[in-house]
């Protein structure tokens, strides 16, 4: 994301220079607000932000009815802790100027976070617009661990984790940190979002465990609908995902919006093809997932790659996913809505693929393996690599540190068997109301009333 | 000829079906019921209001069985369907006056008795 080309250091009014993150902006025109830029960005700030609640819908339709809010809730639940996370601190500690590993504090509590430009948008734009970011990609991890975990302990991982994974990763590629300065190209997140993820999300799997019915039971989706509701929205705001990290309305957003548009067109083809192969039916689920994956496939070559790349990256993005979730049941691994699957391996195969496709031509940025570049493809697979390290190791320690303090499980009876939307929100879903008695105010501790005149009591 | 009818928690189904077919239970009717045993009820709340919810989502099995498959059914759901917690559920098992199988016209032991 995030176009690096020139070198020229952009200077604060003040004369000051501005900071590390005004790196990214030096193609862009400087200081000089722009219209067009800010009123795109402010649109696709919103778009991003809608695909929380859209994997909320995703991910909701594919557990059973009884862990259906539960699930929502984790996406949801980001929206509230993640931004409130980002704005104080993930903020600074992702694109603050510092190391090449993380950011220093000095955006701490949006300090100097103002309406003065960052290129050509203000800067409480380009946070806002950020923080939709760390929300989603810390809300795609709850798909490995739902019809499980506590939600008090949910709440402090999805904090925990957007500060110490999510940032210092996002600052290594888009905060000029060390990936940035090795030139590894990731227009939106592939690697920042997706693969950091999933591999964050298998790691979760294995510490909570699988659930308890996991392998004996069928635990079937119970709203397929839900899913493809979840899927469309996503790909609507992931529009505001690829085409909004060209930070303006120019033609590098043009080329990741129609890129976005196409990729996950021709995963949808491929995995409906095979499904009419293996089981000579076109499964809606099937559906569903081939249209995120072709997403995340997209995401790291948006802007970098021609049309006719996405269309072909999206077209081998769908083999080695569609595999990916026929060999997951076979095995202890409870990742159970597939994130490592369509998220790690779709945004491995997509990082890769952009060191492949990128085209100079077209991106003004990089070519790659097929236009001259074979170190690019190096570059990509270090980058992944890396990435998926930190974050199985921070994982690891953020999910055992809270372990130390709190459950990370409900039991089994009372919490799974009944369902964590009673156990852990004192709610259905799908109540009828049905033998529901009403507890009425008065059977609620009463607010100290007014002592009544003495000669009015019995 | 008994009709066992059995009550168990939804999440035990699964276990319940899977011992009596193991035990070539094979004919049976299930129903999703609502019910009240011992079970504490579970409070919910919805913005302001309150409710106990005195009802609990339970499946009611019925199986026509021959005599001698009583015994092997009722200890195959008695297994199955424990966790140890109030509201397992209860088995009943009542007489049968008679029983026909509609497609043949077959009635009583020939009629509950498995096509081979």
């Amino acid at each position: 994301m995030k176009p690096r080309l020139g070198g020229a250091s952009v200077v604060s009014e003040a004369g000051t220079p501005l900071c590390a993150e005004a790196s990214f902006f030096n193609s862009l025109g400087g200081l000089r607000m722009n219209a067009a830029d800010t009123a795109w960005m402010l649109v696709a700030t919103a778009l991003v932000l809608l695909m929380t609640p859209a994997l909320g819908f995703f991910y909701g339709g594919l557990v059973r009815a009884k862990n259906a809010l539960n699930t929502m809730m984790m996406s949801f639940a980001a929206l509230g802790c993640v931004a409130m996370a980002w704005a104080l601190a993930g903020y600074s500690l992702a694109f603050a100027p510092g190391s090449g590993w993380i950011g220093n504090l000095s955006r701490l509590f949006l300090h100097g976070v103002d309406l003065n430009p960052l290129g050509t948008i203000p800067h409480v734009l380009f946070m806002a617009y950020q923080g939709t970011f760390a929300i989603i990609t810390a809300a795609l991890i709850s798909g490995a661990i739902v019809e499980r975990m506590q939600f008090r302990a949910y709440l402090l991982f999805l904090t925990l984790w957007s500060l110490l994974v999510y940032a210092p990763i996002a600052h290594w590629v888009w905060g000029g940190g060390w990936l940035a300065k090795l030139g590894a190209l990731d227009f939106a997140g592939g690697t920042v979002v997706h693969v950091n993820a999933g591999v964050a999300a298998v790691v979760a799997a294995v510490v909570l465990g699988p659930r308890k019915d996991y392998a004996r039971q069928a635990t079937l989706p119970h709203n397929v609908p839900f899913t493809l509701l979840g899927a469309g929205l996503l790909w609507f705001g992931w529009f505001g995902f690829n085409a909004g990290s060209a930070l303006g309305a120019n033609t590098t957003a043009a080329l990741a919006f129609v890129n976005t548009m196409l990729a996950p067109a021709a995963t949808l083809l491929a995995w409906t093809l095979l499904d009419l192969r293996r089981g000579g039916k076109a499964t809606a689920v099937g559906g569903a997932t081939a249209i995120v994956v072709g997403l995340v496939a997209v995401t790291p070559a948006a802007g970098y790659i021609s049309p006719l790349s996405a269309i072909l990256l999206g077209l081998v993005a769908a083999l080695p996913s569609y595999f990916g979730v026929l060999w997951r049941p076979r095995t202890r691994l409870d990742d159970s809505l597939d994130v490592l699957a369509a998220h790690g391996v779709g945004g491995t195969i997509g990082a890769i693929l952009t060191g492949v496709f990128a085209q100079k031509l077209w991106s003004g940025a990089a070519n790659g393996l097929l236009y001259g570049e074979p170190r690019q493809v190096l570059v990509q697979i270090v980058a992944v690599a890396s990435a998926a390290a930190y974050s199985a190791f921070a994982t690891l320690v953020i999910l055992k540190a809270i372990g130390l303090f709190m459950p990370l499980r409900v039991t089994d009876r009372t919490g799974e068997g009944l369902g964590l939307d009673v156990s852990q929100h004192g709610e259905e879903a799908y109540g009828t109301g049905e033998g529901a008695i009403l507890v009425l105010p008065e059977l609620v501790p009463p607010p100290v009333a007014a002592p009544a005149p003495a000669g009015e009591r019995a | 000829m008994k009709l066992v009818v059995a009550v168990v928690r939804p999440e035990k189904l699964g276990e319940v079906l899977e011992a009596l077919f193991r035990h070539e239970v094979r004919g049976l009717t299930i129903s999703r019921v609502q019910g009240h045993g011992g079970e504490t009820e579970r409070v919910e709340t919805y913005r302001g209001t309150t409710v106990k919810m005195e009802l609990s989502e339970k499946v009611r099995l019925e199986i026509g069985v021959s005599d001698h498959f009583v015994e092997p059914t009722v200890r195959a759901i008695l297994k199955a369907a424990h966790t140890g917690d109030v509201g397992d559920g209860k088995i009943f098992v009542l007489p049968v006056e008679r029983v026909y199988r509609i497609r043949t016209g077959e009635r009583d032991e020939a009629a509950v008795t498995p096509v081979g």
